[in-house]
């Protein structure tokens, strides 16, 4: 949920209380994180039950060690998006490898393809719903309701001009999610 | 094209601006190692995969189309889309502000003509073309992804257990913490239909079924100033600010709330809604496990501190249902510990409503031989609650300051839990209660009609 409490001070704040052991605060962080970790997982790992673990996993992580999070690194939800993606796509690997140790179909190259994609897909979704609204909306009258730019610019009361440069900008930041194999740049993207 | 064919090509140009020589267009149809080969040599373009419109001939210098006067000078009709596009010509800046709306098919059709006719002849445009592509590739439906409400219950046991809390939420705030978090699940992904969607709120005054009609965001608006009882109890902000509320009741306040605002209510009071439950279960882990004696005012009565977070708790349960009804979404039951202790603190009022009830002449009369001294045994109905949560009350009929007694039992009552619930809740009529009764018709009577009157708006 978006709240509008300053994001380096609430980042700041949720550590110091998760430092301290607080249980609501944990709480809390799962609520405000748990969608975006859960969908990120799902996105890199395509199962349900695979997605549940590495949940448990990333909040397991933030809550036994919150002092690894630096705020001057940039916001809270970035660091737990990088930790669910690091998490995910080490899974990944470890249980494409395990399959085709057990004599699996496919080949190593295959498989680098494989988590390869799904991470640049995990990437994707999340510059998705990081960037800035105004660019997210235009997207998505252009693309999921099929209107053309100028149907767009009047659907968002917003020049033509306008239109034009936020369908342009928001699939320039969509398009940074096949940059840098690693670390995953959900701190740089918007 | 293989997915590692699309990485390549990508990898290919990842500085922006300058032309390259190769550009691994998506060759659709190019074998593996083929994309390059299959995509263009020279700086112009014929690009495979650009999808619509005519193609420029590779071999020949990019077309430059003959200025025209436009038809909107004319003030003529603008001519039908179907018709057969008619190159514009347009400068570099404008072709590539275009080039967003071109990748998603957004464009004119004669707009769409003049960038790909600029591709041809244009590398910095060409590349980032292919770029924008790609990334509109990478567009697809959000699933919804409703996440399993027992999951956070699971997250937060597991982490719990590996590094046990110095601050815990206590035993008695642990239902409302679980019931605010699957209300504000449910709300995730309302639309405007939905939070304005009718709900009637139902309960029972002196024995009669009542009701008020309202919306989902006046539900929440209703939880948001009722919850506020318990934050004023703690020290927090009373949500309701300067609105003056006739009497410092649950329905005064809610009505109040609703009068004051010029606005029917709407999704914008989820967030306070939120704020406030989550600043509730953080204060409330300060009390310390007994709640430190507090208690809150319901203007009518009172309630320690704890267990008014169980019947917060429980009010959210209610209503969550009476959304999720509202909606027609599915909504499931509270877990069997949360219902339990929910059950439970009905049970405990039970005696209290039954003396109310008494007052008012709604009940039968105290029986004479066993009045219930204060800490003694008195007459006593023995609730039975079947199914998840469930469990057995001996409820003393005479007096609250009795103790419920198997030895001076009068009759037996027995119900589901869910069905307990919903009595309380005033969703169902004690004369309908779905109840298993043997013994004392007129004291089941009573007890069905005192749990009935437990409700309120």
């Amino acid at each position: 949920m978006a709240k509008k409490d300053a994001p380096p001070r609430w980042d700041r704040r949720m550590q110091q209380r998760l430092a301290r052991g607080e249980a609501a605060a944990l709480g809390e962080l799962y609520d405000r994180f748990a969608s975006l970790v859960h969908g990120l997982a799902h996105t890199v790992l395509g199962d349900e039950r695979a997605a549940d673990t590495i949940t448990r996993e990333v909040f397991a992580h933030v809550w036994e060690h919150p002092d690894t999070y630096d705020p001057k690194q940039g916001p809270l939800r970035s660091w737990v998006a990088t930790l669910t993606h690091r998490l995910a796509v080490q899974r990944l690997r470890a249980t494409e490898t395990a399959a085709l140790a057990q004599g699996g179909h496919g080949t190593t190259e295959e498989l680098e393809r494989k988590v390869r994609h799904a991470s640049v897909a995990a990437r994707a979704d999340y510059i998705v719903q990081a960037m800035p609204v105004p660019l997210r909306a235009a997207l998505e009258q252009a693309y999921f309701q099929r209107r053309d730019y100028r149907q767009t610019a009047t659907d968002l009361g917003v020049t033509e001009d306008e239109a034009r440069r936020r369908l342009r900008l928001g699939l320039q930041l969509l398009s940074t999610a096949h940059d840098a194999d690693a670390p995953p740049g959900y701190g740089g993207a918007v | 094209m293989t997915d590692a064919g699309r990485f390549e090509a990508y990898d290919e140009h990842e500085e922006e601006g300058e032309p390259k020589e190769e550009q691994g267009y998506e060759g659709q149809d190019g074998p593996e190692k083929g994309d390059k080969d299959a995509s263009v040599s020279d700086s112009g373009g014929s690009g495979k995969g650009y999808g619509s419109g005519p193609r420029p001939d590779p071999e020949e210098p990019p077309r430059i189309p003959l200025p025209r006067a436009s038809v909107e000078d004319t003030g003529r009709p603008l001519p039908d889309l179907v018709t057969d596009p008619v190159p514009l010509v347009l400068e570099h800046l404008v072709l590539k502000s275009l080039l967003g709306a071109w990748a998603l098919a957004a464009c004119s059709p004669e707009e769409t003509l003049a960038v790909e006719t600029h591709l041809g002849g244009c590398g910095s445009c060409a590349d980032e073309a292919l770029r924008l592509r790609e990334a509109v590739g990478l567009l697809h439906k959000a699933e919804s992804l409703d996440l399993d409400p027992a999951l956070r219950t699971r997250v937060l046991e597991s982490c719990l257990e590996r590094r046990p809390p110095r601050i815990p939420v206590p035993g008695w705030a642990a239902a409302y913490d679980a019931e605010t978090a699957r209300l504000d699940a449910l709300l995730q992904d309302f639309g405007d239909a939905e939070w304005h969607a009718p709900v009637r709120l139902r309960w029972f005054r002196a024995d009669e079924a009542t009701s008020r009609r309202t919306t989902v965001a006046g539900v929440i608006a209703h939880l948001l100033t009722v919850d506020g009882l318990a934050a004023i109890a703690l020290g927090l902000d009373d949500p309701l600010g300067d609105v003056e509320a006739d009497r410092p009741t649950p329905s005064a306040r809610t009505e109040a709330y609703w009068r004051a605002s010029h606005f029917p209510p709407n999704r914008s009071v989820r967030a306070p809604w939120r704020e406030q439950s989550h600043d509730l279960v953080r204060t409330v882990s300060f009390t310390g496990g007994q709640a430190g004696g507090m208690t809150v005012s319901y203007g009518d009565f009172e309630l320690p501190l704890h267990d008014a977070m169980l019947d917060r708790a429980f009010e959210c349960w209610v209503h969550a249902e009476d959304i999720a009804e509202a909606v027609d979404y599915p909504y499931t039951l509270p877990s069997a510990r949360h219902l339990h202790d929910m059950i439970d603190l009905g049970a405990r009022m039970l005696p209290g409503a039954l003396a109310r009830r008494r007052r008012n002449g709604l009940a039968s009369p105290r029986h004479g031989r066993h009045l219930g001294l204060a800490g003694g045994p008195g007459r006593s109905v023995r609730l039975e609650i079947e199914g998840s949560g469930g469990g057995e009350w001996l409820i003393p009929l005479d007096s609250p300051a009795a103790v419920g007694s198997a030895e001076h039992e009068v009759a037996h009552v027995a119900l589901d839990g869910v069905e307990f619930c919903r009595l309380a809740a005033g969703h169902v009529s004690p004369t309908e209660a779905a109840a298993g009764q043997v013994g004392d018709r007129e004291a089941i009577r009573d007890v069905l009609f005192s749990v009935a009157s437990l409700s309120r708006m």
